[in-house]
């Protein structure tokens, strides 16, 4: 095990006073610099009455246990001391004193030896947003670039499922321990990026995530990846406040665009708006990090999968492409649906299109 | 002393079986008493008050004796009122208020008031089936049911008004008139009020689906946000189907009459459409409970069973649906007693994209993820599996609702009728009639596809997430769109319009990414 006393107690009063951090984040009293500050002043700041308590707890903390703990549950503790640790997060103010890793840690090494970025958006996405963070993270991953995400539902899901398509390396930084699955409905996909990615968490093994965390979490992935892309977010969204991290620690920042009418788009075009890179497929990003040479690491994308495509059928993709999405946009004008269910089927079994809910068509990223 | 002793022929109905039961009734001296016995209903005891009450009020003598009424065979558990008349009956002979000669000849089925006059009551249709079956040559009923029992062709009926009719009928008076046979079902003219296609604004994608669903006697799952026209489209399709076959009319119209569902002219003339509400129960839904009765299922026997908002149906509800639509039948066993209810109807099954409806339409859905996954869940049932066509029912657009319709029932009828001649053509030596019916089997026997077809298949089979079931449910449907089409040849089409029409359970990406 590769992290010292005085770390894995830093790390243990964190989570110990996680409770108490929940209602200092939530009265918003300066919760932003709680994680700068050292052990006996976080203690004397959220301790109250029970500080005494706290410090004997403190100065009783045996580090067995977690050692133990992380090995029963195939963890791997990094601390700050340990020359593995990830430099990227050093960047923080407050870089975590430990990284629990799941997953192998030489996968995980070879990730950060990776250029990385980070691919983040709205739990409540839109099939148009899942098809592209899906996309941006097969793209990516295929050209050779670790994908980082918080493996919430919506963007962040599609964006290592992505990346898994092409055996790509992904990175889930979680907001509870390594070995919690937080969404569980993403138990599986929880399972197969510790199979062939990592996941990283700040906080120990079995620690259930509380609200402050998802901010905090925010903050590795900005830190871990030079450049996060924003696929769809609302004006408020706390995708925002990762762009806005990764902006500050100098990291380069690009989105997806969208509808001006879309409210899930709010955000991200007002990121480009602001300066943000406007970023229309994986290629964008490789031109971002790269510039224009590195096109050539990448696998064709729909423009060139629909070139052999017969015209009509080319017409059809079009169209929805431009927003007539269901058999009712698409049908002639005398009502007869069963050519455009005909080239709705090749165009899906082309893989060129996908049906989602409310029988709405979208064009595959 | 030996008593006095009348015996008159009715039926029970058990189901919608009619058994034969005799009343006999014993008057001898002694304290004056009346008992019915054997294995009566509450219903049924209470005849002793009616029959009492109606005697006397048709002016005959109630004999102030000893008087028990048995109703033979005692195992058999005898339920409703349809015994007072035959009771009565027996009574009025034994006594020798009225001949008793005829009493082989004819066998009595109705319920009194206390006037004295013969109330309808259900299962007439069944009586007179029993009627024929045990071989007695007239039935007399209610006049109000009276077309219903001569539906059945070979028993002479008698339709009459009270307890003094049947005194006189057999004392010899004449029968009164036969009454006019009912007419049959025509199929060619749908009433003008039934529901029609022309009605409908809009909608192209759903009504190519109805088409092809009445086609091929295919089940259909109707998905949309609340109001777009789910309900009103499914009421559409018994409309669509050809019209009732006598014998279907027959069959319809004896569970009808037992559950108490009359019909114009006494013979079902339209397929039935039954659409129970989610919180019907197992029983309900199947049939069962006590004593046993048809449940919704049979009801919509030859019919269309809708199941509007399908997620809120119990899973029990559910499931027990599942064993009627594969045989066709179901079977209800009570204590010793086990009942055969026919269940050979379409399944319309409509439901919301998600629990707050609108996931995909203009307005954003609300649901949570729990929500949606036990939605997904529902809907993954065994039931969906019995289902080949899933269609999108949107909203249509202000624009459409100034347009001309689209098709018209008529229209539609007339290319569901050619497309299932071709069914019964086809499949003239197996015992299914049409696509929908097909197994793995008898698909490959009748189905013949091109090799684009096959590659086509294999694509989706692949890389599309079509399942084993789901690739024959593709190939049942791309047969029927092909006979719609008076093509012998499934062709890449056909299959191709089956695809964008089939359904997917959650694992054939029903969640939007992979995970």
């Amino acid at each position: 095990m590769s992290a010292c006393d005085a770390c894995l107690r830093r790390s243990w009063l964190i989570a110990r006073l996680a409770g108490h951090i929940e209602l200092a984040w939530s009265a918003r009293r300066g919760s932003a610099s709680l994680l700068t500050l050292p052990d006996a002043d976080l203690i004397a700041a959220l301790g109250g009455l029970q500080r005494d308590a706290l410090g004997d707890e403190y100065d009783r903390f045996a580090p067995t246990a977690v050692r133990r703990c992380c090995g029963a549950r195939e963890v791997t503790a990094l601390c700050r001391c340990d020359p593995r640790y990830p430099r990227a997060v050093t960047d923080l103010s407050d870089p975590p004193a430990v990284l629990y890793i799941r997953g192998e840690l030489a996968r995980f090494e070879r990730a950060l030896a990776l250029e990385r970025v980070a691919i983040v958006g709205a739990r409540r996405a839109t099939e148009y947003g899942l098809q592209q963070a899906q996309g941006l993270g097969r793209g990516l991953a295929a050209a050779g670039l670790t994908v980082v995400s918080g493996m919430a539902l919506g963007v962040d899901a599609a964006a290592h499922a992505g990346a898994l398509e092409t055996d790509g390396l992904t990175v889930a930084v979680l907001a509870c321990g390594p070995d919690v699955v937080y969404p569980a409905s993403k138990r599986r996909l929880h399972a197969r990026i510790v199979a062939s990615g990592a996941v990283v968490a700040e906080l120990p093994p079995g620690t259930p995530p509380r609200r402050w965390c998802f901010p905090a979490r925010n903050r590795i992935i900005a830190a871990l990846a030079q450049a996060t892309v924003v696929v769809e977010a609302g004006e408020r969204s706390g995708s925002l406040i990762t762009a806005g991290q990764a902006a500050d620690l100098g990291r380069e920042v690009a989105a997806v665009p969208g509808l001006v009418t879309a409210p899930l788009a709010a955000g991200t075009n007002a990121l480009i708006a602001d300066g943000a890179q406007l970023v229309r497929g994986a290629h964008d990003v490789l031109e971002l990090l790269f510039g224009a040479a590195a096109l050539q690491l990448l696998p064709p994308g729909p423009e060139d999968r629909a070139a052999g495509l017969e015209p009509d059928l080319r017409a059809l993709l079009d169209r929805i492409g431009s927003g007539c999405d269901t058999v009712a946009a698409l049908a002639d004008p005398s009502g007869a649906v069963d050519a455009v269910l005909a080239g709705l089927a090749q165009l899906e079994l082309r893989g060129l299109v996908r049906r989602g809910p409310g029988g709405r068509y979208t064009v595959t990223a | 002393m030996a008593g006095v002793l009348a015996r008159v022929v009715t039926f029970a109905i058990d189901g919608i079986d009619p058994r034969p039961v005799w009343v006999e009734v014993d008057i001898r001296p002694g304290l004056p008493t009346f008992r019915i016995v054997g294995l009566a209903d509450a219903a049924v005891r209470e005849a002793r008050e009616r029959v009492h009450a109606a005697i006397l009020n048709s002016g005959f003598e109630f004999p102030a004796r000893r008087i028990t009424a048995n109703l033979a065979p005692a195992h058999l558990r005898k339920v409703g009122p349809g015994f007072d008349a035959a009771i009565a009956v027996a009574l009025l002979a034994a006594s020798g208020q009225c001949s008793a000669d005829a009493l082989d000849r004819w066998a009595v089925f109705g319920e009194l008031s206390l006037s004295g006059t013969l109330r309808p009551c259900r299962g007439v249709l069944a009586a007179a089936e029993g009627a024929r079956r045990a071989g007695v040559a007239g039935l007399v009923v209610p006049r109000e049911r009276a077309p219903e029992a001569a539906l059945v062709e070979e028993v002479t009926v008698a339709a009459v008004d009270d307890l003094r009719g049947v005194a006189a009928l057999l004392d010899g008076g004449d029968a009164p008139p036969p009454p006019p046979p009912a007419p049959l079902p025509t199929g060619a003219a749908l009433p003008l009020d039934a529901p029609d296609l022309a009605d409908v604004r809009g909608h192209e994608l759903p009504l190519r689906a109805l088409e092809i669903a009445a086609a091929g006697g295919h089940n259909l799952l109707l998905e949309g946000p609340p109001g777009s026209g789910k309900t009103m489209l499914a009421r559409r399709l018994p409309g669509l189907l050809p019209p009732l076959t006598r014998d279907e009319a027959i069959e319809v119209t004896r569970i009808h009459s037992v559950a108490g569902i009359g019909h114009r002219f006494g013979l079902a003339t339209e397929r039935p459409f039954r659409a129970p509400h989610h919180t019907v129960s197992p029983a309900g839904l199947v049939g069962g409970g006590r004593p046993p009765a048809p449940g919704e299922a049979s009801l919509a026997h030859h019919g269309v069973l809708f199941l509007d908002e399908l997620s809120e149906f119990s899973r029990p509800s559910l499931e027990a649906l599942r064993q009627p639509i594969e045989d066709g039948d179901i079977v209800v066993v009570r204590g010793q007693q086990a009942l055969r209810f026919p269940t050979r109807f379409m399944l319309v099954a409509a439901t919301n994209p998600c629990p707050c409806g609108y996931a995909g339409s203009d307005r954003p859905c609300r649901c949570g993820e729990h929500e949606l996954a036990r939605h997904r869940r529902r809907l993954s049932g065994p039931l969906l599996d019995r289902i080949d066509l899933l269609v999108t029912v949107a909203r249509p657009d202000a624009g459409a609702l100034g347009r001309p319709p689209v098709t018209s029932s008529a229209a539609v009828r007339e290319r569901v009728l050619a497309a299932r001649d071709r069914q019964h053509a086809r499949l003239a030596d197996t015992r299914v009639h049409t696509n929908a019916q097909l197994d793995a089997r008898l698909l490959r026997a009748h189905v013949r596809v091109s090799s684009a077809v096959r590659r086509a298949l294999t694509q989706a089979y692949d890389h599309g997430g079509l399942s084993a079931r789901g690739h024959d449910r593709v190939l049942r449907v791309a047969r029927t769109i092909a006979d719609l089409a008076e093509r012998d040849q499934v062709e890449l089409d056909d299959v191709l319009q089956a695809l964008a029409l089939r359904t997917r359970g959650v694992a054939e990406g029903g969640d939007a990414v992979a995970a």
